[in-house]
């Protein structure tokens, strides 16, 4: 089954680290992608740029509106996914206990919807 | 808002849940086989307490009354669910055992070591068993079990309400197993306690293990199972080891939180007291003449433990008692620690060797501290690429961010030791 991790964590406090800190939490992310990709699990994967990049559509009668910023406004935002392909729920926990976003922010663990 | 009467009739419901939860659903539990229904009555006679004792005062006997309204819903229970003329006069007769017990001023009896024994039933999913005594003895809620043991909530709760059912529907007994069934029985009590002990401790590394919040409940899990079957050596073994382990709980972070393995830890720190009753009831146990896996276990904290008097550890005697667990358990985490300690007596080329021999057992793949203790051999005998690979591996399956960065740290010092080629 495949399970989306999305991870919720603070620009902030990401960006009021040291350039040491940032490497090194960096890097964590690359081995624990290069753990996914070992294990055979790894469906996808992207980091997302800042929210101040983003911009939310809305067409609500025949109108299109266009705003800068992102959906929802909250301290911590949602800073890249990884898709994965595991046998259940319990699997896809246990590699959302590993991703680092899951001690410096949160983890979303949703089920992908399957046609 | 709760006046004096109700702070203090709060004060004491609480008291009386700490102290005697478990002995009150296991002593329902027995009666009426059902351990969902004598939760849920008890919850509710906590509920009336609680509306209760501060308007009518704090009953003398706190206990006696909670049965006594734990009965009424519990019968109350039965009667909605059966309806049938033949169910009436077995339900009169455990009303009347329930009343009897809840009037006598002496204690209720001790059930708990027959509710674990039905917890940890073979007949339940071996997975479950830790879970459900966390539950029924300690009466933790279901979100809390799941946090730790990394289930989801909603999950664990289905899992928790199936094995109950099964208790019931089975007709699982709560008893004492027969003399010749009783070694395999209690193994699967004492494994469960130890699950709740260790769940947390998956990515700690090497022989070290970690510490979840359950610890302390194990510990008292295991007293207790310990002080009713005090002639059987493997429960002081199971206590032993907990308290061995616990002792080193300050001494496994450094001052910012960071990770101390086992092996840079300052003895000083270590719970002095702790230790003492681990090695007199490891000295217990030894008297019986039974070895079994958790004395051996606890014998090898124990090796570890003289190094607050020597300065050293004692790593022959550690792979000794590892070459006596690998020949009664097949534990991949037994044959790492052998490999480690093999790698202490007679070099890292030698631990590696060990090692390679478990590569094939899938388990391990996600192990992290199978990679963490590959990468340290690997790279105290100078194989720094594998070694950093290794590290690689065991930063990405790390769960505890104080260990992730511990291994970080060590894959730098690695690369930056390598000398440019």
């Amino acid at each position: 089954m495949k399970y989306l991790l999305l991870i919720y964590s603070n620009e902030q406090a990401f960006q009021s680290m040291s350039d040491e800190a940032k490497q090194q939490g960096l890097a964590a992310y690359g081995a624990y992608m290069e753990a996914l990709t070992k294990a055979g699990v790894l469906a996808g994967s992207n980091r997302l740029r800042p929210v101040n990049t983003a911009s939310t559509v809305r067409v609500a009668n025949g109108k299109t509106q266009v705003l800068d910023g992102p959906y929802v406004e909250a301290k911590e935002q949602l800073g890249g996914y990884f898709l994965i392909d595991v046998p259940d729920l319990d699997a896809a926990l246990s590699w959302a206990a590993r991703c680092p976003g899951a001690s410096h922010g949160a983890v979303e663990v949703r089920p992908v919807w399957t046609m | 808002m709760l006046g004096e009467g109700g702070r203090n009739a709060r004060e004491t419901a609480e008291n009386v849940a700490r102290r005697s939860y478990g002995k009150l659903v296991a002593f329902l539990a027995r009666r009426t086989g059902d351990v969902a229904r004598s939760e849920d009555a008890l919850s509710e006679a906590f509920a009336a307490a609680l509306s209760d004792w501060p308007a009518s005062g704090t009953p003398a006997n706190p206990e006696g009354w909670l049965m006594a309204v734990a009965k009424r819903k519990i019968i109350d229970m039965m009667r909605r669910r059966k309806t049938g003329e033949d169910t009436i006069p077995q339900l009169q007769l455990m009303a009347d055992e329930i009343e009897a017990a809840a009037q006598e001023q002496s204690d209720i009896p001790d059930n708990r070591l027959a509710l674990m024994f039905a917890c940890a039933h073979p007949a339940i999913d071996a997975g479950i068993r830790a879970p459900l005594i966390l539950q029924t003895l300690l009466g933790l809620n279901a979100a809390a079990i799941a946090s730790a043991f990394l289930v989801s909530p909603a999950a664990m709760g289905q899992r928790l309400a199936r094995a109950k059912t099964k208790i019931r529907e089975a007709g699982i007994a709560f008893s004492i197993p027969e003399r010749a069934d009783l070694p395999e029985r209690l193994d699967a009590v004492l494994a469960a306690i130890y699950a709740a002990f260790a769940q947390g401790s998956a990515d700690s590394i090497g022989a070290e293990m970690g510490h979840g919040n359950l610890a302390e409940e194990a510990i008292w899990l295991g007293r207790l199972v310990a002080s009713l079957l005090p002639d059987e050596p493997e429960t002081l073994g199971l206590l032993g080891l907990m308290l061995h382990s616990d002792a080193r709980q300050a001494a496994r972070r450094g001052p910012e939180g960071e990770y101390v393995p086992l092996a840079a830890q300052n003895p000083r720190l270590w719970d002095e007291k702790s230790i003492d009753e681990a090695e007199t009831l490891l000295f217990q146990a030894a008297r019986m003449r039974t070895p079994g896996r958790y004395q051996l276990e606890a014998a090898v904290q124990s090796a570890h433990a003289v190094r607050r008097f020597t300065g050293r550890t004692d790593w022959t005697a550690i792979e000794k008692l590892y070459d006596a667990l690998a020949t009664i358990s097949e534990s991949p985490v037994v044959a790492i620690n052998r490999a480690v300690a093999i790698a202490e007596v007679r070099g890292a080329e030698a631990g590696i060797l060990a090692l390679d021999e478990l590569a094939d057992d899938e388990r391990l793949a996600q192990y992290q501290p199978y990679w963490a203790a590959c990468a340290d051999l690997l790279a105290r005998a100078g194989k720094i690429r594998a070694a950093e690979e290794a590290y690689e591996q065991a930063i990405g399956l790390a769960r505890d961010p104080a260990v992730r960065a511990f291994l970080q740290q060590r894959q730098t010092a690695l690369s930056g030791s390598r000398s440019p080629s």
